[in-house]
């Protein structure tokens, strides 16, 4: 098997899982019943994404295990998503601006393995690009909104890029794995991604009057499987049923 | 095999969509292929959005239809390449999907949520193109909520994705 595909679809995978976790949170709570609608159809995406990578990094390892396998059977320490995803919601500031520095990589990066080597990895990313741009196009317009808005929305959506933009250098976390899979043509050069996501974060950041926050602190050991105490509980609620009820199906 | 390729897609244009039943799937564009290996069935379908929940429903629906002709060697493959796009609705599709008070996708993508200009989409009550978005997410991925301004109804939009 290909361990460096494996992992590399395990954190890409479960990326996409957490933030989609997190965002079903939402269902019944948004702010307005459309928005309450379209944080729920942003998580649909994720999961679908998820069920999709996952299932094809159950392949790639070939030790049997699907989609459901992955996502409902391993522990914290097993979990490689970026500490940014697993962020808890906050006010509606906070998830939009997850949602947006998350989005602003996700659009470049989805756009740069269209052109992967591996087959199944391109037919993702083609499938997921389409999603990814509704959803880049929706929590930037949010974000220029809110900054540029009312005196009280500016303050949240500044203290919100203010609590997050610590967890946005792992985004960009690199490793032997990328490296041979960037040689394969499998992945992107990193460094890329993260030239058009600053791009897109000056502008949009810009536009709605916010300041990019000037500390050098940054975390993030997620791709280590090290992770904040949040993961623990999205994964109690998330694996309760097939943890109490092993083997329980649809 | 007794059946042919041709037979096979006329079945499966009585499969229908589990979430907007006026639509088949092969007017939906989610069946993509079929093919005759030997003496087995292969249905190729593609989801519209990744994570659409009806896809398992038409997974089933399509092999209910194929048992029902007595066809027992059979397989229905999902493939996400080349993804699905709205291009795909075929035109009596789109026709049928306006009957049943649905807006199909306009040609023109979307390019604003917020800001800047919606597509113009024609009422499917009134016809008028005075219409409004109310939201860009609707009750399923699929679909975006309108209103209209002068018949004053509010309706979906089969949203358009390519």
């Amino acid at each position: 098997m290909n361990q460096n595909l494996y992992k590399y679809l395990i954190r890409l995978g479960d990326d996409s899982l957490i933030i989609g976790h997190r965002l079903s949170e939402w269902c019944g709570h948004g702010p307005i019943l459309e928005e309450d609608i379209a944080l729920t159809n942003f998580a649909l995406d994720f999961i679908g994404q998820a069920q999709s990578i996952l299932e094809y990094a159950g392949k790639v390892e070939g030790a049997g295990r699907d989609a459901d396998d992955l996502a409902y059977l391993r522990y914290e320490h097993d979990f490689r998503n970026a500490l940014l995803v697993e962020q808890p919601n906050g006010d509606f500031a906070l998830t939009m601006m997850r949602q947006f520095l998350f989005d602003a990589f996700r659009k470049p990066l989805f756009e740069a393995l269209t052109k992967s080597s591996d087959e199944q990895v391109a037919a993702i990313a083609e499938k997921s690009l389409k999603e990814t741009k509704y959803h880049l196009k929706h929590s930037s317009e949010w974000i220029i909104r809110l900054g540029d808005g009312t005196e009280e929305s500016h303050k949240r959506t500044q203290d919100a890029l203010d609590t997050l933009w610590r967890y946005t250098d792992e985004l960009f976390y690199e490793d032997e794995t990328d490296k041979a899979l960037e040689a394969a043509g499998i992945i992107p050069s990193i460094s890329k991604i993260k030239e058009e996501w600053e791009k897109t974060v000056n502008n949009v950041l810009t536009e709605a009057t916010l300041t990019l926050p000037t500390n050098g602190w940054s975390y993030g050991k997620g791709r280590a499987g090290l992770h904040s105490e949040n993961l623990g509980y999205i994964l109690a609620e998330m694996q309760y049923l097939q943890r109490a009820y092993p083997g329980a199906k649809w | 095999m007794k059946y042919s390729k041709g037979e096979i897609w006329h079945f499966l244009e009585e499969v229908f969509d589990p979430e907007i039943p006026v639509l088949t799937l092969v007017d939906l564009g989610v069946v993509r292929d079929v093919e005759l290996i030997d003496e087995k069935v292969q249905v190729t379908i593609t989801p519209t959005y990744s994570g659409c929940p009806a896809m398992r429903v038409m997974e089933e629906d399509i092999e209910k239809m194929l048992d029902s002709k007595g066809i027992q060697d059979y397989e229905v493959k999902t493939v996400l390449a080349p993804a699905w796009t709205t291009d795909w609705i075929s035109e009596k599709g789109r026709v049928k999907l306006k009957e049943y008070g649905i807006a199909p996708p306009s040609e023109e993508l979307d390019k604003s949520i917020l800001f800047g200009k919606p597509p113009k989409v024609e009422c499917p009550q009134c016809n008028s193109t005075n219409t409004h978005m109310v939201s860009q997410f609707g009750s399923t991925a699929c679909k975006a909520q309108f209103r209209c301004k002068d018949c004053l109804e509010p309706f979906e939009y089969f949203k358009c994705l390519k």
